[in-house]
């Protein structure tokens, strides 16, 4: 096996051997539901989709993923498994990215677990099968951007609290960037390229086209692009700062 | 073969390590001593490919270690300072995760994890988690997967640290077992190390060679080299004595033991056979009579202290 899937094993089961994992996917079950059927008004549409489900899930991940993403570098530098880890013989790509993908496939995982609602609305109705899927993709992805984002937090400093607080704050940026509130609190002479730049940089301009159905490649592409951007920073980042 | 070419280290105005030069051959035991914040940790950390060199080249056995990363550091075993290990794994999770990413696999992967643990006698806890062991098992887990590969190149800071006496001179045999056809670096503090395991020491102060070469050349530098110590029974004048003999260069009494004395040698001859003649005709009323190897700890204080006073 290789030393990136060598690495992505071990933090993968390394979530599954503390509580946090479990607690983790539990929490994120738990306020799932509540966000879906009391304020999202699941049954009260009267619609078979799932439109209340994923218009959620950045509100959530804002305040979930981060928590996984927090102790991603922090934790190693804090207790300097970093020196033991990069004087082995691996990448540091391979290291950045096994780690990354251990930490997204634990939101996979807990997003996989959601699946009795995906049940329930077909028992209940006809839905579109193909835009919940779409949909489902979509949000994984940008899941995978919140912890891209953390990661990079997370080796800018030894104390996973700082690391947190600096993602969550980063990532309300990029979620309310495309939203119509902050778009339109721009001056009338701000030409309409910078807004439109703006509001491309957002992750709601792309989840929302997504969660509704209309599975652009391009969507995904900027999510792809998001994450591979911020990874390639924490290896920066990392290559900076392992020295204190 | 290791070999270390004007290798320097700075941290933004702060010279860690500065133009330091040397080889170390396959057999050698080299120890690595120096006064904290001398430079040693750093100069390791570069040596083992963590941090990139400001300036001049590390080469193993012919691998440049900026050049071509992954191929030195198969070669070197290394124990961070503090064996830092993931503590929610257990002690045999932790050494089959090391194996896989040293290549190991199957059978292979297995008789090289239950090799180590009996090597550094982890048996009794294998099945624990590392956070819960003691500092000394701690320790012994990092050793062990330093070791695991059978590295041609041991790099081992400070690893006796932390443990007891027992635990210590495991260590030393152990350290001393495996370098037969290794190069093995260690750091430490602690001289007498150095004299237990060692074939080579390089004492660093502000990151350069203050001196270089085997224990007992180090040792010879020492003001107490052929010094020879007696101690009496009753009050003597030894001084009057010793006086204008040749290759004598003064008594000195010792601090903290009334009645013993060091007679210090210039150097230019050993003085225990003139010594001890004169020892006998003057009936010194003597208890104690030895030769003293001279002390590294005083060597060390020695060098050490020039270098920081050429510093200020």
């Amino acid at each position: 096996m290789s030393s990136l899937g060598i690495i992505f094993k071990r933090e993968l089961f390394s979530y599954f051997a503390t509580p946090l994992a479990y607690i983790f996917i539990v929490i994120f079950l738990i306020t799932n539901g509540i966000f879906t059927f009391d304020l999202g008004g699941f049954y009260a549409r009267g619609q078979a989709d799932l439109l209340p489900f994923f218009s959620f899930h950045p509100w959530l991940y804002l305040f979930m993923v981060p928590a996984i993403a927090m102790t991603l570098w922090a934790d190693e530098r804090k207790t300097g498994t970093i020196e033991l880890l990069l004087t082995l013989p691996v990448r540091l790509s391979e290291a950045v990215l096994g780690k990354f993908l251990a930490a997204w496939v634990l939101t996979g995982i807990a997003l996989l677990l959601t699946f009795p609602i995906w049940i329930t609305v077909n028992y209940l109705g006809d839905p579109d099968n193909g835009v919940i899927f779409a949909a489902y993709l979509g949000s994984w992805f940008m899941a995978g951007s919140f912890l891209a984002i953390g990661s990079c937090m997370s080796a800018c400093t030894k104390n996973s609290v700082i690391a947190f607080i600096l993602t969550v704050a980063i990532c309300f940026l990029f979620v309310i960037m495309g939203s119509p509130i902050l778009l339109n609190a721009f001056p009338a002479w701000v030409p309409q390229i910078v807004v439109d730049a703006f509001s491309a940089l957002g992750f709601l301009t792309h989840f929302d086209a997504i969660a509704k159905g209309v599975l652009d490649i391009r969507d995904l592409l900027f999510f792809t692009v998001f994450i591979g951007a911020w990874l390639l920073a924490s290896a920066i980042v990392i290559e900076m700062k392992k020295a204190n | 073969m290791i070999e270390i070419k004007n290798l320097s280290k700075k941290f933004d105005q702060f010279t860690a390590v500065d133009d330091l030069s040397f080889n170390v051959a396959e057999g050698e035991v080299l120890g690595f001593l120096g006064p904290n914040g001398a430079g040693k940790s750093t100069t390791m950390k570069v040596i083992t490919g963590f941090l990139a060199p400001t300036s001049g080249s590390v080469t193993v056995d012919g691998h440049n270690i900026a050049q071509s990363p992954i191929d030195a550091k198969r070669l070197i075993g290394y124990l961070p300072e503090g064996a830092p290990s993931y503590a929610d794994m257990t002690t045999s999770e932790f050494l089959n995760f090391i194996g896989k990413v040293r290549g190991f696999s199957g059978q292979e992967l297995q008789q090289r994890v239950a090799h180590v643990i009996k090597e550094v006698e982890l048996e009794s806890v294998a099945q624990q988690t590392i956070e819960t062991l003691s500092k000394g098992f701690k320790r012994r887990v990092g050793l062990a997967q330093a070791i695991i590969h059978d590295p041609k190149v041991l790099i081992l800071d400070e690893p006796t640290d932390g443990l007891d006496p027992n635990q210590k001179h495991h260590v030393r045999e152990l350290i001393k077992n495996l370098a037969r056809d290794k190069i093995v670096i260690i750091s430490t503090h602690i001289l007498e190390e150095v004299t237990a395991v060692c074939t080579r020491a390089i004492i660093i102060s502000s990151g350069r060679i203050v001196a270089d070469g085997t224990p007992a050349e180090l040792e010879s530098k020492s003001r107490y080299h052929q010094a020879v110590r007696v101690s009496l029974s009753e009050q003597y004048d030894l001084q009057a004595d010793l006086s204008g003999v040749p290759g004598v260069a003064g008594v000195e009494a010792e601090a903290d033991q009334q009645l013993s004395f060091t007679i210090l040698a210039d150097g230019s001859e050993p003085i225990f056979a003139r010594v001890s003649e004169l020892a006998q005709s003057k009936h010194w009323p003597i208890e104690e009579f030895h030769v003293q190897r001279g002390q590294l700890e005083d060597v060390f204080r020695h060098v050490t202290a020039k270098e920081a006073m050429r510093d200020e």
